[in-house]
């Protein structure tokens, strides 16, 4: 691989995951979300692939297709059936417009360039690791201001991307079989998380997750 | 050697098979009280093998008991037969899913297992999410729309805050480039400490630590634990306040030591300082005005874990022994606490501290155990709690943290006076308990579940944490050794 294709193939997919981070905040359809998801996670396999080529590992194809695997089948499979059995194809109602939300977006993605400098590495990979920080925030601001459960979901799924380009992009991964315990982890709450889904919404006719409330001092 | 870290892993996940495949017969409810005895004799043993041979390493590296990780594991083994054997159903009454709920009691303890041994920090990390995916169905099982809604909290915030831990783990991955091959073995990480690159390894260890202290309970991230604590059914309750928040506050310790090593202390220091001291505030806020006394405890655990913070951010020989001993001191207690409330809350069919009086003298065989065991949670003497307390406060101000220190003792008095006064109402006065089935007739010595078999498990413990204080002196070496284990005293 060439240093000019390797940096255009890094900019092209960590590009793609800003962008469907993005388009994930603004949007407010469910099913688009995990379609974006789908997306997302192909993006991040490519990036795994591509890191791990440079950086001449053996094992880097096996790991993209792990995450090929979950991230853009697995995963965004498990929500899709969560949102079918709960009946949503659209959040409710949203807390916060559009455009504050897009607003807030660029701001965080602004504020994940200023507060990485510590944690920036020396070479283009590590230049990038920003983006992967951008996704981390962005995820936060979804699980905070987002009242659908299933969103909520997607919240927590582009959090635990942006976890991933990040390790991806300073050290090149951790070693496979704690990538696969992670994996495994992340596919088990997400499952768990769609049974209590589906539980919430029989239990109150939706799945919004604004009116738990009833637990408090 | 190595048998005795495998054991404790591999036996409880193939009881847990047992339970899933044979989910219909009642004797599957003694499952998990096997596997919980499997693991403290495996603890015990290891704490033996340990002294005498140096640590224990297997399974290519990633598995290793030091004198820590064997007083952990014994410390979750005895804690756990404690709270699973007075958490069983009273005889007679009928358990559905019990099969179910036993295989994943059996696999929660082969997680805390697994994070107590795992050598790398990523598998000690897998692990303790495993903890959260084998609970969350317990903490939902009572059924209902609020064991919903604690379910839903306590996996999404636990899942989120462990998520936090994972990208400082991926940060100290990268910071451990700089002595050659990245790693995550704690090991080699603290071999390596002084050649981790500084910037990185402060924000790697800061969000680790904050990542770990949200599955620890401590404020501000505590808000999921009284739901959770208060939803789940007792021994569960009683399992997850007992240990498994002092097993993420033993991943706290495992990544404090490395980060003191390669920064220096003060970086962990004003963390652990500072959530500490939130943690007591915010438990001594709450417990006064408390209702509901599962909540009670779960306030009780918050403050116990800030103690423990405290501990940690004292360092030293004195403190850390004194906190490890304290996780052996309060989760026995914790655990006999839940069992309690469970069984109060069969007799009075609420969580309502108003719906309780007198048990003292309306079930002695409830109400005094209760009162012993608040007095042992509030550090009284002679529980052993009061002597690790004193350790960790004195501990504290011989390290020159004299403000936060005396800002905890004024905290512990707070929350002090708020427990004894819900306690008090709850026991001392006279016999009525309100709603309760089959009024008043039934005396102590008749009522349903008074027998010896049950009253064992609450004696054991309370008697254990009694004379631990005094009888402490055996454990000296394991504690001194399991401080050692850190990397010496700071």
């Amino acid at each position: 691989m060439t240093p000019e294709l390797y940096r255009q193939l890094l900019a092209t997919t960590t590009g793609a995951l800003l962008l469907t981070a993005v388009l994930q905040v603004w949007g407010r359809s469910l099913l688009r979300s995990i379609a974006l998801l789908a997306v997302q996670g192909a993006a991040l396999a490519a990036l795994v692939l591509t890191v791990g080529l440079h950086a001449g590992e053996p094992e880097a194809p096996l790991v993209a297709l792990l995450v090929l695997v979950v991230k853009s089948v697995l995963l965004p499979w498990a929500m899709f059936r969560s949102a079918r059995l709960v009946g949503e194809t659209r959040e409710r109602a949203a807390q916060v417009s559009t455009a504050v939300e897009l607003i807030v977006a660029a701001g965080l993605t602004l504020l994940a360039y200023v507060v990485s400098g510590p944690i920036l590495g020396p070479d283009a990979a590590g230049q990038a690791v920003p983006v992967g920080l951008s996704l981390v925030l962005l995820g936060f601001w979804q699980l905070l201001v987002r009242g659908s459960a299933i969103t909520q979901l997607a919240g927590f799924l582009l959090l635990d991307n942006g976890i991933a380009a990040v390790s991806f992009l300073t050290s090149g991964g951790l070693p496979l079989t704690v990538e696969l315990g992670a994996s495994l982890d992340v596919l088990l709450v997400v499952l768990i998380l769609g049974v209590l889904v589906v539980r919430l919404q029989r239990q109150q006719g939706h799945a919004d997750i604004t009116e738990l409330r009833e637990l408090h001092d | 050697m190595a048998a005795l870290i495998w054991l404790p892993l591999l036996l409880p996940s193939l009881l847990a098979a047992l339970g899933f495949g044979l989910r219909r017969r009642r004797w599957t409810m003694w499952l998990p009280i096997a596997a919980a005895a499997v693991v403290l004799l495996a603890g015990i043993a290891l704490l033996v093998a340990v002294q005498g041979s140096g640590a224990v390493v297997t399974g290519a590296g990633l598995l290793r008991a030091d004198p820590l990780s064997a007083w952990l594991l014994s410390v979750v083994g005895a804690v756990a037969v404690i709270s699973l054997w007075g958490g069983l159903p009273e005889p007679g009454t009928e358990e559905r899913a019990g099969g179910v709920h036993a295989a994943l009691l059996c696999l929660f303890l082969a997680a805390m297992t697994l994070a107590v041994t795992a050598d790398n920090l990523g598998l000690m990390w897998v692990a303790i999410e495993l903890t959260t995916i084998t609970t969350a169905f317990l903490v939902a099982s009572g059924g209902g729309r609020n064991a919903l809604e604690a379910a839903w909290k306590y996996v999404v915030l636990g899942a989120v805050g462990v998520a936090i831990a994972f990208l400082g783990i991926v940060l100290l991955s990268a910071a451990s480039q700089g002595g050659g091959e990245a790693t995550l073995s704690w090991t080699l990480l603290l071999q390596r400490a002084p050649v981790l690159d500084p910037a990185l390894l402060r924000v790697a260890g800061a969000l680790t630590v904050l990542g770990f202290a949200t599955k620890a309970g401590l404020a501000p991230m505590h808000a999921w634990l009284p739901d959770a604590h208060s939803q789940a059914p007792a021994p569960v309750s009683g399992l997850m306040s007992g240990v498994l928040l002092s097993v993420a506050c033993y991943a706290i310790l495992r990544v404090q030591a490395v980060v003191d090593a390669g920064v220096g202390p003060e970086l962990m220091r004003i963390l652990l300082l500072t959530g500490g001291l939130l943690s007591l505030a915010v438990a001594a806020g709450l417990v006064l005005t408390q209702r509901d006394y599962k909540r009670l405890l779960a306030y009780s655990s918050i403050e116990h874990m800030g103690l423990l913070a405290l501990g940690a951010a004292a360092g030293g020989q004195l403190a850390i022994a004194a906190l490890l001993l304290h996780m052996l001191g309060h989760g026995l207690v914790k655990a006999t606490m839940f069992v309690l409330a469970g069984r109060i809350s069969s007799l009075t069919g609420s969580h309502r501290i108003a719906d309780v009086h007198g048990l003292l003298q309306r079930r002695p065989d409830l109400g005094s155990p209760f009162l012993l065991g608040a007095a042992a949670l509030l550090g009284l003497p002679p529980f052993v709690t009061f002597f690790t307390e004193v350790a960790i406060v004195v501990a504290g101000f011989s390290r020159g943290l004299t403000l936060p220190f005396l800002a905890a003792c004024g905290l512990l008095l707070l929350g002090f006076a708020g427990i004894a006064r819900q306690v008090l109402a709850m026991t001392v006065g006279a016999g009525r308990v309100r709603g309760a089935a089959g009024g008043s007739a039934a005396s102590p010595s008749t009522a349903p579940g008074s027998g010896w078999p049950r009253r064992a498990p609450v004696v054991v413990a309370l008697g254990l944490t009694a004379v631990l204080g005094f009888a402490a002196w055996p454990l000296a070496g394991t504690l001194l050794a399991a401080v050692a284990a850190l990397g010496g005293v700071r």
